[in-house]
């Protein structure tokens, strides 16, 4: 099975420099954040659960902007009535990427619930336009370049191992910093 | 005391920049709040719980505005997280406009309300949140002061809202 920081890498490969990226706290932040450090990454630091929320606001607000939400089983299942908000409003351009390794690694490896149940499955019933589960590099790279362009709302649910990262920084800028330069990113993209 | 016109309260608003907008409705301001949703200038997104409210709305800031969200007081419990790890953190601005069920506490309104009714203001003295308890005369005012001290200190703000005070 891929680990988590193979398939942020893939997936920092398919991101476009213009686009926003909105990774959840914990690791994912911080594997994203070593991976490809950029000013349109929003590294929600805290508040777990509302990464998904915060890219709705942003993808309804710039229609002509892809914004990737970026988060985990846990997160997901944490703000589960998020998904079907999304579902509601619908915007096209929202990427939605779930990292499921079923458990809380961030705290410690924790099991999650997501063994028993699909969050892909609850997306597509909820009224995703595409909502795919995929095991595996390939199959990842693959949903990616088939979600490019703004055909969503999309959510792609990758499973993916239990494997920390030995000494991974956390991210660096200060949370005042992270927001600066986004909101730079947001208005270089509007202008 | 004669309640604020939802025209006049979402004109003012919308006045000071205020068009994007999530929330959790509220018997408090019921004709408010239908006003709002049929409003072609505000757009907004009925949220699911007041949390994902404060997440939707934030993204306003990043636009060069200040966003809103609706919501009753119950929902207090559901911002701290946020409010604490998002939105003090990052100083991001937003405009809470919160129906105070409960208010005076019991025997007024529901039990449900009792707690949370008295305890509001407490809860967002201790987070060091500005608010305001709104009036009738002079709303305007009072709305300005609030975002005054939100645009200097770059955090949320409440608006808090009685039984009767807008329809």
């Amino acid at each position: 099975m891929i680990s988590r920081i193979d398939a942020i890498k893939i997936i920092a490969d398919h991101v476009d420099d213009d686009e926003l990226v909105i990774s959840t706290t914990g690791m994912i932040s911080r594997e994203f954040f070593v991976t490809q450090d950029r000013p349109g990454n929003f590294y929600m630091l805290g508040s777990m659960g509302l990464a998904s929320s915060f890219g709705l606001g942003l993808a309804l607000l710039n229609p002509n902007q892809r914004v990737v939400v970026i988060e985990g089983d846990g997160s997901t299942l944490m703000s589960m009535g998020t998904l079907a908000l999304i579902a509601s409003e619908a915007p096209p351009n929202f990427l939605h990427i779930i990292l499921d390794n079923e458990s809380y690694e961030s705290t410690g490896a924790q099991p999650s619930i997501t063994g028993q149940i699909d969050l892909a499955e609850i997306a597509a019933s909820c009224g995703y336009r595409h909502a795919e589960r995929v095991e595996g590099a390939e199959q990842l790279a693959r949903a990616l370049t088939n979600g490019e362009g703004n055909h969503g709302p999309r959510l792609i649910l990758a499973k993916v191992g239990i494997a920390p990262v030995k000494n991974i920084s956390r991210v660096t800028h200060t949370p005042v910093e992270i927001r600066d330069q986004f909101h730079g990113a947001v208005a270089q993209n509007m202008a | 005391m004669t309640a604020i016109e939802p025209s006049a309260f979402w004109e003012f608003v919308k006045s000071r920049g205020i068009t994007f907008v999530s929330g959790v409705p509220d018997s408090t301001f019921k004709k408010t709040y239908d006003h709002m949703v049929d409003d072609p200038e505000i757009r907004y997104v009925p949220a699911v719980r007041e949390d994902v409210a404060l997440g939707i709305a934030s993204a306003a800031y990043f636009q060069g505005e200040v966003g809103a969200v609706i919501m009753q007081n119950s929902g207090i419990g559901n911002v701290v997280n946020p409010l604490t790890s998002f939105s003090l953190m990052y100083h991001v601005p937003v405009l809470l406009i919160v129906g105070w069920r409960g208010y005076g506490g019991p025997p007024n309104d529901a039990p449900e309300h009792w707690v949370m009714g008295t305890k509001s203001t407490e809860i967002l003295e201790t987070l060091e949140l500005p608010f305001e308890i709104l009036e009738t005369e002079g709303f305007e005012d009072c709305i300005d002061r609030l975002l005054a001290t939100m645009n200097e200190k770059s955090v949320p703000g409440a608006l808090l809202i009685r039984p009767g005070v807008v329809l």
